[in-house]
């Protein structure tokens, strides 16, 4: 049996976006995928040495639920609708959001990105950083995990173009 | 069933991480042993069955009892 090939092109940079990369390119190794990951513009953010700052934001995004991760039951059912304006307008909201976010994951049993990202690794999934992203915005190379190789577009097509399954997230 | 070489309990994980827990077990191990699964996460039954599909491993059994899902894993 041939190995397949996934290629995964990883444009997102906050904690809800991370999980899609790492849980697909974890899971298609585990399966015997041969996998690359091309890390782009906010993308790079998960393949920082320091993810702390990865964070979730309710803030225009209708589609995410805000629920309580502790307390009786009654009380985590509630779905808490606070208004666009009142998220923008207080300080460290976000922050509050990710904390909360946060022990979800871990109540849920759901791996932690540092973990997953990990477990990418152990496996071989292979990570380019996008070199034209990384001076875009100021970043150095000091700022990446060791595990990354650095190239453009035309490296991403060279495996994209032989692979089985392509995903833009 | 009760026959088998290895246990992984992955109660309270989450998908991905009991197939990749399941996967690392199986690399442990040698061809023809048997690895018995349990898991808590109720999607895990088909992604047992997708994972021994498309890595040739041999799904022997799965089963429910209270609420945990037992897989039997034989190596290929």
């Amino acid at each position: 049996m041939d190995e397949k090939k996934l290629a995964i092109i990883a444009t997102k940079g906050t904690l809800d976006w991370a999980y899609p990369p790492y849980i697909l390119a974890s899971t298609a190794a585990a399966l015997g995928y041969e996998v690359e990951i091309f890390f782009t513009f906010y993308g790079l953010q998960l393949v920082r040495k320091d993810l702390s700052g990865l964070k979730v934001s309710p803030l225009g995004n209708p589609g995410m639920p805000m629920k309580m991760p502790f307390g009786p039951e009654w009380f985590k059912n509630i779905n808490w609708n606070i208004p666009n304006i009142i998220q923008a307008g207080i300080p460290g909201y976000e922050n509050v959001a990710t904390a909360l976010m946060k022990k979800t994951i871990g109540n849920n049993g759901v791996a932690t990105i540092p973990d997953l990202r990990d477990l990418c690794l152990e496996a071989e999934v292979k990570f380019i950083a996008c070199q034209m992203t990384v001076d875009l915005f100021g970043f150095e190379h000091s700022d990446f995990i060791d595990d990354i190789e650095y190239a453009g577009a035309a490296s991403f097509f060279d495996f994209a173009g032989e692979s089985d399954i392509c995903l833009y997230i | 069933m009760s026959d088998f070489d290895d246990e992984l309990d992955a109660s309270g994980l989450n998908c991905p991480l009991p197939i990749l827990r399941a996967k690392k077990a199986l690399n442990g191990m040698d061809a023809g042993k048997v690895l018995h699964i349990i898991a808590t996460d109720p999607g895990s039954v088909k992604d047992f069955e997708a994972f021994a599909k498309q890595t040739g491993n041999e799904l022997l059994e799965s089963t429910e009892e209270g609420g945990k899902f037992h897989f039997y894993m034989k190596k290929v």
